[in-house]
C-alpha cells in the first residue's frame, strides 16, 4: 500500500539523539479497514479502497451501507483509493495501521488547507503594498496590473485578490520522527495542511522514496 | 487544547533527572552539553533567569547576562537533554514573572534586591520540575 488515511491531531516539540528540539505534527493514522478491491478484470485497474473513522449505520445510505455489509465492516466516513505497490497483497478485511510506516523515512501528506476567506494580495500573494505615509493611497491595493493599449489586456495569471485556502494540497518530504504503533500515531516534522481533526492523506514520498531497512 | 495524545507524547519527554527549583530573579549556572565533531564537554553558563515560557515538555527559561557589556540571553528548553545541570546561585526580590524591564537597565539599576532568607526557606521546598 502506497499510504494510509490519518487524522491531524496537533503539534508538539520532541527531542531527537543530539538534544535539540524538533517541531512535530502528531498525526491519528489509520486502523484503516480495506472495504474493497479493485482489480484488472472487474474494475479496468487495480487498486484498494480504504476506509477510515467508523461511522454510526443510522448516518449512512442504504446504497453504502451495502456496500459496506459487502465488506463485513462497519460504516466508515471516509474513503479513499489507493495503488498496490507490487508484490503487495491484501483483502478486503484487512485493517492497517500506523506501524505500516515502520522504517518509511520522509512521506507526503495530502489535506485541505484552512480557508482563509477573500483575501488581498498582500497577504494572498505577498505584495508589498503602497506607501503608508508621504500622502500614499494605495496602502494595501494590487497596484499597476498591466501596459497600456499593448498588450491590451491582463495577462492571465495575474496575481490579485481572491479566495485563499481551501485548497487541497500535498506537502512533500516530511521526515517521519516517529511510529508509535501501539498509538496507531506518526510524528513527522513539520506542519501539515488543514486544522486540527483534519483528515490527510499519508504517502511515503516519492522523491524520497529510499527505505531505512 | 490539548489532546491525550500528545499529552503522552509530552509526558515521555519531560527529563529523567530533576533539575533543582529555581524561580524568576534567580542567578543560575547552567551545565551545557556541547558537541564539538565526536567529543562531549561541559559548558557553564551563568545569568539570571528573566523569564519562564511554556508547559510540559516544551517549557524554556530565559537566562540573560552581561558579557564584557553586552547583554546576551539564552533559551533553554527546560526538559532537554543538553541541559545537564542547573545550580541556583542566589535569588533576586522579584514583583513580575518576566524581567524584561532589565533590558533596558544597565549598571547598578539592573540589580536585584536579594531575596528575604526566611521567605527563602519556606520556598524552598522542592516541587516536581
Amino acid at each position: 500500500m502506497q499510504g494510509l488515511l490519518g487524522k491531524k491531531i496537533g503539534m508538539t516539540r520532541v527531542f531527537d539523539a543530539d538534544g535539540q528540539q524538533v517541531p512535530v505534527t502528531v498525526l491519528e493514522v489509520g486502523p484503516c479497514v480495506v472495504v474493497q478491491c479493485k482489480s484488472r478484470d472487474c474494475d479496468g485497474y487495480t487498486a484498494v479502497q480504504l476506509g477510515f473513522a467508523e461511522q454510526k449505520e443510522s448516518r449512512v445510505v442504504k446504497p453504502q451501507l451495502g456496500h459496506y455489509k459487502k465488506a463485513a465492516c462497519a460504516p466508515m466516513r471516509h474513503l479513499h483509493e489507493f495503488e498496490m505497490e507490487s508484490g503487495e497483497e491484501v483483502k478486503v478485511g484487512d485493517r492497517l495501521t500506523a506501524a505500516m510506516f515502520e522504517g518509511t523515512e520522509f512521506v507526503d501528506i495530502t489535506g485541505l488547507t484552512k480557508g482563509k476567506g477573500f483575501q488581498g494580495v498582500v497577504r494572498r500573494h505577498g505584495m508589498s503594498g503602497g506607501p503608508i505615509t508621504h500622502g500614499g493611497h494605495s496602502k494595501r491595493r494590487v497596484g499597476s496590473i498591466g501596459c497600456r493599449s499593448y498588450p491590451g489586456r491582463v495577462h492571465k495569471n495575474k496575481r490579485m485578490p481572491g479566495h485563499q485556502g481551501n485548497i487541497r494540497i500535498t506537502q512533500q518530504n516530511l521526515k517521519v520522527v516517529q511510529v508509535r504503533g501501539a498509538d496507531n500515531l506518526l510524528l513527522v516534522q513539520g506542519a501539515v495542511p488543514g486544522p486540527k481533526g483534519a483528515v490527510v492523506v499519508i504517502r511515503r514520498s516519492i522523491k524520497k522514496a529510499k527505505r531505512a531497512s | 487544547m490539548i489532546t491525550k495524545a500528545i499529552e503522552k507524547i509530552n509526558r515521555e519527554n519531560l527529563r529523567k533527572n530533576t533539575l533543582p527549583e529555581f524561580r524568576i530573579g534567580d542567578t543560575v549556572t547552567v551545565q551545557v552539553k556541547i558537541k564539538e565533531g565526536e567529543k562531549e564537554r561541559i559548558q557553564s553558563y551563568t545569568g539570571l533567569v528573566i523569564a519562564r515560557d511554556g508547559g510540559s515538555s516544551t517549557e524554556t527559561f530565559t537566562v540573560r547576562k552581561n558579557s564584557h557589556g553586552v547583554g546576551v540571553e539564552r533559551v533553554f528548553p527546560l526538559h532537554s537533554p543538553s541541559v545537564a545541570g542547573l545550580k541556583v546561585e542566589s535569588s533576586g526580590h522579584v514583583r513580575r514573572a518576566k524581567l524584561y524591564y532589565l533590558r533596558e537597565r544597565s549598571g547598578k539599576t539592573a540589580k536585584l534586591r536579594e531575596k528575604n532568607k526566611a521567605m527563602t526557606a519556606a520556598v524552598a521546598a522542592p516541587t516536581p520540575a
